[in-house]
């Protein structure tokens, strides 16, 4: 059986499904940080077997970028994360609703 | 298993596996920068920091209470995402694998400095950001 363009958009989809799964069932911070991870893998996957089946690599450049993108995310979200557990000693997130009227 | 582990180191050691996993389709896909890429910034930095993290905070294993029904309706969520995909990428793109230039390093850095320069100046300075950002949010009032 051919491996065509599907079967990897369709890894891809299921990657990010399992990533929107995690942050939306989880209730640890680090937790729902590193789901988002997993949706940032699972559409730079779908970027590569577009940039392979059309041999186009504009989407390669753009997968760098989203790489990038996502270590300053990681970096920025984790200092938050810190902070947060020095003020309250949880990263529970239930724990965080000061904005919840 | 990254999203059903008890201990969030585990999480962070499936994760792990699954970003080998992808750099090993990136290799087979001929992105070969890509996956290199991927194991150095990805596992090598950003998996390192979430273990920094999670050490830091000393989180033991989690128990978890929540409601059941919200997770059933997050899985349903992500159930519903996943089918809306499949749907739409199982219509389209009936491409073969066509006969690809060979993606080397050489062209995507070509492409990265040619047509592109401007998104990497600025990535470049978004990283400054962050790093200032990061070691000012975690900096403590010294008196």
């Amino acid at each position: 059986m051919e491996i065509t363009l599907n079967h990897f958009l369709i890894l891809s989809s299921i990657l990010f499904a399992l990533g929107v799964i995690g942050v939306l069932t989880r209730k640890n911070a680090i937790i729902i940080f590193m789901s988002i991870e997993l949706m940032l893998n699972a559409v730079n996957l779908g970027f590569v077997a577009i940039s392979k089946f059309t041999g186009v690599i504009d989407s390669q450049v753009f997968v760098f970028f989203i790489m990038t993108v996502a270590a300053a995310e990681v970096a920025v979200g984790l200092a938050i994360i810190v902070t947060i557990f020095r003020n309250k000693k949880s990263i529970n997130i239930d724990d965080i609703n000061l904005l919840k009227w | 298993m990254v999203i059903l582990s008890r201990s969030p180191v585990n999480s962070i050691l499936f994760l792990l596996l699954a970003f080998f996993g992808i750099a090993a389709f990136y290799v087979l896909l001929g992105a070969q920068f890509l996956a290199a890429v991927q194991i150095i910034v990805y596992i090598g930095a950003i998996l390192v920091l979430f273990l920094f993290a999670v050490m830091l905070l000393n989180i033991g294993k989690i128990q978890e209470q929540g409601k059941t029904f919200l997770k059933v309706l997050g899985i349903a969520a992500g159930g519903f995402i996943f089918i809306l995909f499949a749907n739409i990428f199982n219509n389209s793109y009936i491409l073969q694998n066509p006969a690809p230039e060979m993606t080397t390093t050489a062209s995507l850095g070509d492409l990265l400095f040619t047509k592109y320069i401007l998104p990497f100046e600025l990535a470049s300075v978004l990283l400054l950001v962050a790093i200032v950002g990061a070691v000012t949010l975690v900096k403590r009032k010294s008196n």
